[in-house]
């Protein structure tokens, strides 16, 4: 048994788009190769996350075989649409089984599920399991050894597109087996019911949903502060200790200054990240993400977008490539382009640095009514702006780029609620987790090399008097920017933080501080805030922070982009549209202030 | 398609038969037919019955619109045997459904 694949209809689309892949070993020592698939209702492949899991059961990739057992996974509580699938892909002729996913809930609910009758009305093997469990697909396992055993041999493959006839028949077929296999629940769900009641009410709904993000925004910057200021910690006292140890020269200002205090400004942020992202997975396993599409379905399109648009572009406040790749769901082409366009809009975690450092620099940090505090307003007005150009965005897409085309049907599943799992959601974290300190790790730690590089060398002149960094390249480079971005209000520094900005937003501070540190010795390192808030004017943060909202800076999100539409064309129109809005916005900004007294 | 099509009346065995794209909240009933009167969203009648059929709206299914939106009572959601699913009303009106007697 080399691939066997698990086909899964997952709770809502958009958890898996992409094919997982993994090793296990069964108890008879197999060693097995699993493939965990987008979910889907039928092979058809309307979208490309399902197009995916039909070639992969078809054997259509180039690179691999059709699988050798296809693991159907269905919960247990809901067997109706997976058992016309069951139908539907037995005709590929794959030898398959039916695992019954959440089988002790169904229990719990009284729904009694003869497996033996079943097995042989689909005419397929049927297991059941609990993958909250640990040892919850125990009897999976087992089974796959002993199918192993007897024979995988696949018939014949006789799947074509089903027609509506076939698919009436399939789900006839479907619905007799239920009757003569599955009871009534004697418990019915009646808690899902009680609480859509609330949670999808026209106005109440609306209401918890605004409540939600507002929470989750406000657990990013309180509950993540503690946490921060215990790394900042840990990183100066690093610092101070790397200065203390090593002579003072290049290897000395390299450690402490490039790498110490550079990709230090980056992981500071950890904590805000995995808090968004637990937020965002915690409710998706609840089954919230697919009553917030069905809540904002209107709304979003009004703007041009689709209802479906809104779990990709949630994820997107956490980072802008899941969410790029979870428009798989879409399957309009147009209107996936509109999401992918504007997802790199929404204020993505890697701005957070960026914003949270020019925010405290330079907005006092006053209450007022007691409560509401002038830097978290700031920061919401951020958020507020990302949204508002994301729809107006792609509402000028919609009206003047594809004009008239019309909004696809908004078709979607409303899983039942069930509580999240702990484990699932902790692999979540833990793996986004992993992805950011990946990066602070590659691509922040080079550019942190290559600025402390471009601001150390060549070395000042002997009998100099200016900071060392006014002779480096990276004032060269910076000077010969200015003309370009001095209209814009930002000074030289800026102009050097920005090149390696491209590659990662939040580098930009790891940049800024570097360029500061060097500049101005070294106990600037740990206080870039204060040399902000002494070198710049209102006008030229107020700038920045509009450059900000609208920069294309992140070389991944455009690597993404280039991959998910297969074309250079978008990805140079992602990155022409964005530079453009930045440059405008903070031009406005920056004469706006000026004129207002805070140049 | 073909095969469901049945002559569209308001009344049928003194039954009320509508398109749950008009029903109202709370309405409770059975899946009369499908019937994709003209393309919607730029997809072509077949494919959107195609999709109705596959989230389960199939001929004798029972429904009941559970949730509607803020906008113009749209979407909606449907509880379809024991599945609830959201879609809009423009695409509900080929969902045609009788209402249960006891309602």
């Amino acid at each position: 048994m080399r691939s066997p694949a698990a086909g899964r209809r997952s709770n809502y689309p958009g958890v898996t788009v992409e094919r997982k892949a993994g090793l296990l070993l069964t108890p008879a020592g197999r060693s097995v190769n699993l493939l965990d698939l987008p979910g889907t209702y039928s092979l058809r492949g309307r979208s490309p996350d399902e197009e995916i899991t039909r070639d992969v059961v078809l054997g259509r990739l180039g690179s691999e075989n059709a699988p050798d057992l296809l693991l159907c996974v269905a919960d247990a509580t809901n067997l109706r649409l997976a058992l016309r699938l069951v139908l539907e892909l037995k005709r590929t002729g794959r030898p398959m089984m039916l695992v019954l996913n959440m089988f002790d809930l169904a229990r719990r609910r009284g729904i009694k599920i003869d497996l033996a009758r079943l097995s042989a009305e689909l005419g397929v093997p049927v297991v059941t399991a609990v993958a909250v469990k640990r040892d919850g697909t125990g009897e999976l396992l087992r089974r796959m050894d002993e199918l192993a055993q007897t024979s995988l041999g696949a018939g014949e493959n006789t799947w074509k597109p089903p027609s509506a006839a076939d698919l009436r028949a399939a789900q006839r077929t479907a619905d007799r087996i239920i009757a003569t296999a599955v009871g009534e629940p004697e418990r019915p769900d009646t808690l899902t019911a009680r609480i859509d009641k609330v949670v999808l009410h026209p106005v109440a709904g609306l209401v918890i949903l605004l409540s939600l993000l507002f929470v989750m925004f406000q657990a990013v910057f309180s509950w993540a502060k503690p946490l921060m200021d215990l790394i900042q910690s840990g990183f100066d006292t690093l610092g101070e200790l790397s200065h203390n140890v090593l002579p003072d020269g290049l290897l000395q200002s390299f450690i402490q200054n490039g790498v110490i205090s550079g990709v230090g400004s980056v992981i500071v942020f950890l904590p805000q990240i995995l808090i968004l992202f637990l937020f965002i997975l915690l409710l998706e396993d609840f089954g919230y993400m697919a009553r917030a599409a069905f809540l904002m379905d209107r709304i979003m399109g009004s703007a041009g977008l689709h209802g479906r648009a809104f779990i990709p572009l949630l994820s997107s406040f956490a980072c802008a490539i899941p969410g790029i790749m979870a428009t798989r769901v879409i399957d309009n082409r147009r209107d996936r382009l509109t999401t992918i366009l504007v997802a790199p809009l929404m204020t993505c975690s890697a701005r957070i640095p960026v914003y949270t450092l020019i925010i405290s620099a330079f907005i006092p940090a006053k209450h007022f009514w007691g409560v509401v505090n002038e830097q978290g307003l700031v920061m919401f007005g951020l958020y507020a702006a990302g949204i508002a150009s994301a729809l107006g965005v792609s509402f000028l897409a919609k009206h003047f780029v594809w004009q008239e085309h019309e909004t696809p049907p908004f078709m979607l599943e409303l899983p039942d609620y069930k509580l999240p799992r702990p484990r699932s959601v902790a692999m979540g974290v833990y793996q986004r987790a992993m992805m950011f300190l990946k990066r602070a790790g590659t691509t922040i730690f080079s550019m942190m090399v290559v600025i402390w590089f471009l601001a150390s060398f060549p070395r000042p002149p002997a009998g100099a008097t200016d900071p060392a960094i006014n002779y480096s390249l990276a004032a060269i480079i910076g000077h010969w920017l200015t003309p370009v971005l001095a209209p814009v209000g930002f000074n030289w520094q800026i102009a050097v933080a920005l090149i390696p900005g491209m590659a990662a937003r939040e580098v930009a501070v790891a940049a800024l501080g570097t360029v500061y540190a060097i500049e101005g010795g070294k106990e600037a390192a740990a206080q870039i805030g204060q040399a902000l808030a002494s070198k710049w004017t209102l006008a030229t943060a107020l700038a920045m922070l509009a450059w900000y909202v609208f920069a294309p800076q992140c070389a991944s999100t455009l690597a993404v982009i280039k991959r998910e539409t297969g074309s250079w064309k978008w990805m140079g129109v992602t990155f022409a549209y964005m530079l453009t809005l930045a440059y405008i916005a903070a031009f406005i900004v920056y004469h706006v202030a000026v004129a207002l007294g805070a140049g | 398609m073909s095969e469901s099509r049945q002559p569209q009346n308001g009344q049928q065995n003194g039954h009320v038969r509508l398109p749950l794209g008009v029903a109202p909240r709370g309405f409770r009933g059975r899946v009369d037919a499908i019937e994709v009167q003209q393309q919607s969203g730029g997809l072509p009648p077949a494919e959107i019955e195609n999709r109705l059929l596959e989230l389960g709206f199939v001929e004798g299914a029972h429904v009941e619109i559970m949730h509607e939106g803020a906008f113009g009572r749209d979407p909606i959601a449907v509880r379809v045997n024991n599945a609830t699913i959201a879609l809009r009303r423009r695409e509900a009106m080929a969902i045609l459904a009788t209402q249960d007697d006891h309602a």
